[in-house]
């Protein structure tokens, strides 16, 4: 039976790692980590999971560890958030090309400099070209959620890519919300067991992994792992959908909401999506503005031609940027727009830049947001880079 | 040199058969080579154990050569060796005679 109960995003996705039972988890435990470890050290320390848990001393070491561990046939979690995530990317590269399916809830932070340590995507984002699959949770039920089909996404034989669960730093990661979990059995029932056709402890049959490919073999495994990219697209529908079947919460690449009939669509990730839903329909009733909302759960893959298709004939669109590629603009609006080029119909964007470092998004800046695509959808064009900070002192 | 595989018939990710290093010569930048003085040595072993590429060969808890095509010439051993039987000598000072005393074979 499912039970709803209260929980920080934290705590719902060290619920799923319970729920995982993972063979091997290794964490650094302290600042950038967060909560969410101390609460599966918690599970590990209290006997409610088997898992070999191993304290590290860096972030490059955590992510060095599972891949060891899942290359011997393990199925291996950690966690991370903001400079520690930044710490491990060398190994990220290392873990999508050795083709471990590693599933890591990421609490979305800044960067440093200057020292911050609130929400910002900042960190993810950068990552977003490591070769990983990445899931983005606009509440803790989709934290919670996205971490148990991460597995299920991550370890298909088809794909064998790693994963990251992203949620929103504080946000999500520190507020409790009312979310549902499922019994054990029901979950673990949908994760089924982990099984590499070909491990390190296999001593029958031993293999070389992580060897030197040079300029005769390195380019065919990059192709490999892009085909697993191509591959996942279609595992991560059936994933949702057999999750929707068993909990009544589908889930896909995409969630377009209010978009049937929207002429002002505004794209985003995260947490403010949800606040941008609220928005939607409160300029609708207040302004008249046919607003719409299209929530990108799934980063990588980049769900291109879903968005374009989702995008329909919508007369402006928005972004939603909590990063930016410093020279360039927020990343989202670049594969946005990448994704409409060469249709007949591409519509005017904006790219609305909000939240570094944690600034507040509330419902108003939303909606005022809608009302300058509202303006733009008037005069009918906009600049070719229309880059816009919402909640800027200048 | 054998026919490249397609990047289907490679296995998945970077996993191939075990012990490839075998076929290759990793040896190929040695700067300096270890020659060692047979007749001090005292099969302590201590060079077998701190050899960080495996290079030392035993035979019958012996010492019989050393492989060169896969000892990078780091001098471990030459510093680890208790009774200084290691020297490191510059590969191209290194005389054929030398380099021949080196291969695999019986010690007395």
């Amino acid at each position: 039976m499912a039970e709803r109960v209260a929980k920080t995003g934290n705590d719902a996705a060290a619920y799923a790692l319970r729920q995982i039972n993972p063979d091997v988890v290794a964490a650094y435990p302290i600042t950038p980590q967060t909560e969410l470890m101390h609460k599966f050290a918690e599970y590990v320390a209290d006997g409610d999971v088997d898992t070999e848990f191993v304290q590290v001393e860096s972030e490059h070491s955590a992510m060095s560890a599972v891949v060891g561990a899942s290359l011997s046939g393990a199925r291996c979690c950690t966690a991370t958030s903001s400079a520690g995530l930044a710490l491990m990317w060398e190994i990220l590269f290392v873990a999508a090309g050795n083709r471990c399916p590693i599933v890591m809830p990421v609490v979305n932070r800044a960067l440093s400099a200057p020292i911050n340590i609130h929400c910002d995507h900042s960190d993810s984002m950068g990552a977003r070209d490591s070769g990983w699959i990445q899931l983005y949770a606009e509440n803790s039920q989709e934290a919670y959620d996205n971490v148990l089909q991460a597995i299920r996404i991550g370890e298909h034989p088809d794909v064998m890519l790693p994963v990251m669960a992203a949620l929103d730093g504080f946000i999500l990661s520190h507020t409790i919300e009312a979310l549902e979990i499922n019994d054990d059995e029901t979950a673990q029932d949908f994760l089924g067991d982990f099984k590499r056709d070909y491990s390190l402890l296999d001593v029958d049959n031993p293999y070389t992994f992580g060897p030197l490919a040079l300029q005769n073999y390195y380019f065919e495994y990059k192709k490999q792992q892009i085909d697993a990219m191509e591959a996942a697209r279609d595992v991560i529908v059936d994933v949702g959908k057999e999750y929707g079947e068993l909990t009544g919460r589908t889930y896909g690449m995409l969630e377009p909401y209010r978009c049937d009939d929207a002429e002002v669509i505004l794209v985003g990730l995260g947490s403010t999506t949800g606040t941008a839903k609220e928005a939607a329909d409160q300029v609708r009733e207040e302004d008249g503005i046919a607003a719409g909302v299209l929530k990108v759960r799934c980063f990588r893959p980049f769900p291109a031609r879903e968005i374009a298709e989702a995008l329909g004939d919508a007369a402006v669109v928005g972004t939603l940027d909590r990063a930016v590629s410093f020279g360039l603009g927020g990343p989202l609006f670049h594969e946005v727009r990448s994704s409409l080029s060469g249709r007949d119909n591409c519509a005017p964007m904006v790219d609305f830049i909000y939240g570094l470092g944690g600034r507040d998004m509330p419902l108003n800046s939303v909606k005022d947001v809608f009302r300058q695509l509202a303006d733009v959808q008037k005069k009918g064009k906009t600049e070719a880079d229309d880059i816009r900070y919402v909640g800027l002192r200048e | 040199m054998s026919k490249l595989m397609k990047k289907d018939e490679m296995m998945m990710g970077t996993a191939t058969e075990a012990g490839s290093t075998s076929q290759l010569n990793t040896g190929s930048w040695r700067t300096y080579a270890p020659l060692t003085d047979y007749d001090k040595c005292v099969n302590c072993m201590m060079c077998w154990a701190y050899c960080p590429d495996s290079s030392i060969v035993v035979e019958d808890s012996k010492k019989v050569g050393v492989d060169y095509q896969h000892c990078k010439g780091c001098g471990i051993c030459a510093v680890e060796c208790p009774v200084n039987c290691i020297e490191m000598k510059l590969e191209s000072d290194v005389t054929d005679e030398e380099r021949d005393n080196e291969k695999p074979q019986p010690r007395d």
